[in-house]
C-alpha cells in the first residue's frame, strides 16, 4: 500500500463570531486509496487522540450524490479533479510532501460556522421560492400521455443532476448562485409538467437569490469548468430566456 | 410601469442591459471601422468618407444621442455590477485558483471597460471637439498622430477595446439566452475574432496615417 505525507494547512474558525485562521497540521502515512474526506478523517482520529478539537467539515453520502461535501483545495473547489466531489478525491492524485490549502466555501450569502461547515441554506431559500411543481400528480398516467422527445429529457436530467453542494458559488469570481438556479430552473422549463408555474418559478428563485445577497454572473465559466456534476452555462442561457419570457411574455410582474 | 425597472433592476435584468447596450456598441464599433478604413484608398477617400457623414447631420445627431444613452446605462449598470460582485464576497479565499473557465479577456472586464471609458474621453477631446485650424479629417488626424505620445494610446486602447469585446460578443449572446448547440461554436469564435479584427482595425490606422502624412 502506497503512503505519502501531507502538510496540511486548514482553515479553523470556533463560530460564526471568530476571525478564524489558517492551522497547519501535518498529515504523514496516508494511504493513496484513501478518499480525501478520509484522509481528514484519519487527522482527525489523531487530533482527538491529542485532546485537540477535530476539523469540522459536511459530509454524508460519500458516494458523490448527496451535496453535503466540499472545500477549496489548492484553491478549487472540490480539488483539482473534473467533475468530481471532495469526497470522491482520491489522495492518488496528491504527491508526497505537497502542502494542501483547505478552506470553506467563501461567499456573502454562505456565512462559515466553523473550520470548513459553511450554511448553504440560502440555497433553500432559492428552492423553496419555486423550485418545484406544485400540481397534484394524481395517479400514474401512462407513460406515453405526455410525449418528452428523448433529447429534452435528457437534458433536463443533465439539469436535475444537482446536487445543490454550492461549488459554483465557491468558483464564481462574482460569488453568483446563477448555475445552482438555472438547473433548477431549466430542467423543471424543459419539463412539461413544469411549463404552466414557469414564469412564476424564474421570477420568484431569482428575486430570493438577488435577496441572498449573491453576485451577479458575468459568464467567466468558472462554475462550469468546476461543478461536480458538470452542468453547462447553457442551462444558465435556458434560464435567462425564461426570465425574458416571464418578464416580456407573461401577466405577472 | 414600474414591472419594467423592477425587471431591469434584478441581476439578470442588469445583465440585459449591459449585452443589449454592449451590443449596440458592437454595431457602432463595426460601422465606425468600416468608415474609417477608408483612409487606406488614400486621404481623399477618407476625407470625401467624413464630408458624406456630416452631410447627414440630423442623423448623426440622432445616433449620437443613442450612443449617449447607451453609454449611461452601459457605465451606470456597469459599475454597479462592479460594486456588488465585489462585494459578495467579503471574506476571500487565502488562495483562489482559475478552473479553467475564465479567461484574460473576461477576468479584466471591469478595468478594461473603465480603460475605454478614459480612451473614448480622450479620443472626445482629440477629434470630436478639437479646435486646431485643421480643415479636413485626414488633416487634423496627421497632426494629432505626429505626436507619438496619441500613437502610443491610441495602439493601446484598441487592443483594450478589441480585449473587452472578445468577451463581451460571445458574453451578450449567451446573456440574452441566444445559446444554440449548432450555433453557439462559431459566436464563441466569431467574437474572438471581432476583438481581434477591431484591434488590428483601429490599431492600424495611426501608424499607416503616420506614414501617409
Amino acid at each position: 500500500m502506497a503512503t505519502i505525507n501531507l502538510t496540511l494547512k486548514v482553515w479553523r474558525q470556533k463560530g460564526q463570531k471568530d476571525k478564524g485562521r489558517l492551522e497547519t497540521l501535518p498529515a504523514p502515512g496516508i494511504s493513496t486509496d484513501m478518499s480525501f474526506l478520509e484522509m481528514l478523517d484519519v487527522v482527525n482520529e489523531r487530533l482527538t487522540l491529542e485532546g485537540k478539537e477535530p476539523v469540522a467539515f459536511d459530509h454524508d453520502c460519500r458516494e458523490g450524490i448527496c451535496g453535503m461535501c466540499g472545500a477549496m483545495v489548492n484553491g478549487l473547489a472540490h480539488g483539482p479533479e473534473r467533475g468530481t466531489t471532495l469526497c470522491q478525491l482520491h489522495m492518488r492524485h496528491f504527491r508526497d510532501g505537497d502542502t494542501l490549502m483547505i478552506e470553506p466555501w467563501r461567499a456573502r450569502a454562505f456565512k462559515v460556522v466553523k473550520d470548513l461547515v459553511v450554511d448553504r441554506s440560502a440555497f433553500d431559500k432559492i428552492i423553496a421560492a419555486g423550485g418545484y411543481v406544485s400540481a397534484s400528480t394524481g395517479g400514474a398516467q401512462d407513460a406515453n400521455a405526455i410525449p418528452v422527445p428523448m433529447e429534452t429529457a435528457e437534458e433536463a436530467m443533465d439539469a436535475a443532476q444537482c446536487i445543490g453542494c454550492g461549488a459554483c458559488v465557491a468558483s464564481c469570481p462574482n460569488a453568483s448562485a446563477m448555475l445552482f438556479m438555472s438547473a433548477k430552473v431549466s430542467h423543471l422549463a424543459l419539463m412539461p409538467q413544469g411549463r404552466p408555474e414557469a414564469a412564476r418559478r424564474v421570477l420568484a428563485m431569482l428575486r430570493a437569490a438577488d435577496a441572498c445577497g449573491f453576485g451577479n454572473c458575468s459568464n467567466e465559466r468558472e462554475c462550469e469548468a468546476k461543478c461536480p456534476k458538470e452542468i453547462k452555462i447553457t442551462h444558465i442561457a435556458r434560464m435567462n430566456r425564461e426570465y425574458m419570457k416571464a418578464v416580456f411574455g407573461s401577466a405577472r410582474e | 410601469m414600474l414591472w419594467v425597472l423592477r425587471a431591469f433592476s434584478s441581476s439578470v435584468g442588469k445583465k440585459f442591459l449591459m449585452a443589449a447596450t454592449g451590443l449596440g456598441f458592437c454595431s457602432f464599433l463595426a460601422a465606425h471601422l468600416a468608415g474609417n478604413l477608408t483612409v487606406y484608398w488614400g486621404f481623399d477617400a477618407f476625407n470625401s468618407y467624413a464630408e458624406h457623414l456630416h452631410a447627414l447631420d440630423p442623423l448623426v445627431k440622432f445616433a449620437e444621442l443613442g450612443l449617449l444613452t447607451m453609454a449611461l446605462i452601459h457605465i451606470a449598470t456597469g459599475l454597479t455590477l462592479f460594486y456588488q460582485n465585489w462585494t459578495s464576497r467579503p471574506v476571500r479565499c487565502q488562495v483562489k485558483r482559475a478552473a479553467g473557465g475564465r479567461t484574460l479577456f473576461s477576468a479584466t472586464m471591469p478595468y478594461t471597460g473603465l480603460l475605454i471609458l478614459a480612451f473614448v474621453a480622450l479620443h472626445l477631446i482629440t477629434f470630436k471637439f478639437a479646435k486646431g485650424a485643421e480643415e479636413t479629417v485626414s488633416q487634423l488626424a496627421s497632426s494629432v498622430f505626429a505626436n507619438p505620445l496619441y500613437v502610443g494610446i491610441y495602439t493601446v486602447g484598441m487592443l483594450v477595446v478589441g480585449s473587452h469585446v472578445a468577451h463581451g460578443l460571445w458574453s451578450a449572446f449567451q446573456t440574452l439566452g441566444l445559446s444554440h448547440p449548432k450555433y453557439t461554436p462559431a459566436v464563441e469564435k466569431l467574437s474572438l475574432l471581432f476583438g481581434l479584427v477591431v484591434a488590428l482595425g483601429f490599431g492600424s490606422l495611426p501608424f499607416f496615417i503616420v506614414l501617409m502624412s
